[in-house]
C-alpha cells in the first residue's frame, strides 16, 4: 500500500505543512480496511490509534445497558476519529463500526505524540479539531440530558398531523424535523424510536402514523 | 408508487457515500451523480440521507393520524 500524500494534505490535522513534513508523517501512517458493520474498535478498550477515513463512512456510537445504540457522529472521508482517547491516554470513548466498506489511515498513539512534538503546526491544528469536537458533543449532551426534545418532537407530530388537509402538508425528513425542534438529526431518530416503543406512533416505512394521540399529548405535557 | 428516497440533483457532489452504505442496491452512481434504483428491498433505513454530506438525499415522511 502507499499512503497518498495529497490525501494527507487535505486532512485538517495536517493543514499548512510542507511536503517534507508530510513525507516524514507519511512514514508513520498505516492503512487499514474494514467491511460493512465490522467493528474498528469498541468502547472501553485501550485506544491504539488515531484514524482518518480515506473512503467509506464510519459511525461512532455508544450502547446503553438495554442495548440501544446512540450515534454520536458520522465520520466521512477526510475526517478523523478516536482523537479524544488518543490524546487523554484513556480508553475508547465510543465504539466505531464501518457503515460501508472503508479504507482508513491510522497513526499509532505513540507516533501521534512524536508528530505533535516534531511539528508544532499540527498541535495548533489539533486544538482546532478538538475544539470543534467539544462543541459538537456539548450540543449533543444538552439534547440527551434534557427530555424536552422528546416532548418537542411529539408536539411537532401532533401539530403537523392536525393542521390542514393531508394533501397540503409537505412531507418532512428527519433533518427537517430536527431543524424545526432545534436539535440534531440523530436525536430525532432516537425520539421517533422512543415514541414508537411507547406505542404512541408507528413508523410505517415512509409514513409516521399517530396511533395514540393521548400518549403523545401526555409526552408533550410532561415537559410543560 | 413505491416510495424511495429522493435526490436533489443540484446538490449531489457525486461522492458516492450513499451508494456505499445502501445495503439493498437502491442507489447507483451514474456520470458522477447518485441515482435511485427502485427496489422493494429498500426498507427506508434513511442511512443514505444520514451520510450525505451535502443534503442531496431526502427521505421524507408523511405524518398522518391513524384512521379508526
Amino acid at each position: 500500500m502507499s499512503v497518498d500524500i495529497e490525501f494527507l494534505k487535505s486532512i485538517p490535522y495536517f493543514a499548512g505543512l510542507d511536503v517534507a513534513e508530510l513525507e516524514s508523517i507519511r512514514r508513520l501512517v498505516f492503512e487499514r480496511t474494514a467491511q460493512r458493520d465490522e467493528f474498528i474498535f469498541q468502547e472501553g478498550e485501550p485506544a491504539q490509534a488515531l484514524y482518518f477515513v480515506v473512503s467509506g463512512v464510519v459511525k461512532m456510537f455508544k450502547t446503553s445497558a438495554e442495548g440501544k445504540e446512540q450515534i454520536l457522529c458520522i465520520i466521512r472521508p477526510g475526517e478523523s476519529f478516536n482523537d479524544v482517547a488518543v490524546f487523554d491516554n484513556g480508553p475508547n470513548v465510543a465504539s466505531a463500526t464501518a457503515m460501508a466498506p472503508v479504507v482508513l489511515y491510522g497513526i499509532n498513539k505513540t507516533d501521534v505524540g512524536v508528530i505533535i512534538r516534531d511539528h508544532p503546526q499540527v498541535a495548533a491544528n489539533v486544538t482546532r479539531v478538538l475544539a470543534e469536537r467539544v462543541r459538537h458533543f456539548a450540543s449533543l449532551v444538552e439534547d440527551l440530558s434534557f427530555r424536552t426534545v422528546l416532548s418537542r418532537v411529539a408536539k411537532l407530530l401532533l401539530e403537523y398531523a392536525e393542521n390542514g388537509r393531508k394533501a397540503e402538508r409537505p412531507r418532512l425528513t428527519q433533518q427537517e424535523m430536527a431543524a424545526m425542534v432545534g436539535t440534531a438529526r440523530e436525536i430525532v431518530g432516537r425520539s421517533l424510536r422512543a415514541l414508537e416503543e411507547k406505542g404512541a406512533i408507528r413508523i410505517d416505512r415512509h409514513r409516521i402514523v399517530l396511533i395514540d394521540k393521548e400518549a403523545l399529548r401526555e409526552t408533550v405535557g410532561e415537559m410543560m | 408508487m413505491f416510495q424511495m428516497p429522493e435526490i436533489i440533483r443540484e446538490l449531489c457532489n457525486g461522492c458516492g457515500l450513499c451508494v456505499l452504505v445502501c445495503s439493498c442496491k437502491g442507489l447507483v452512481l451514474i456520470e458522477n451523480m447518485a441515482v435511485i434504483v427502485e427496489t422493494v428491498e429498500c426498507d427506508y433505513c434513511t442511512l443514505c440521507e444520514a451520510v450525505c454530506p451535502t443534503g442531496a438525499i431526502r427521505c421524507p415522511y408523511e405524518i398522518v393520524i391513524e384512521e379508526c
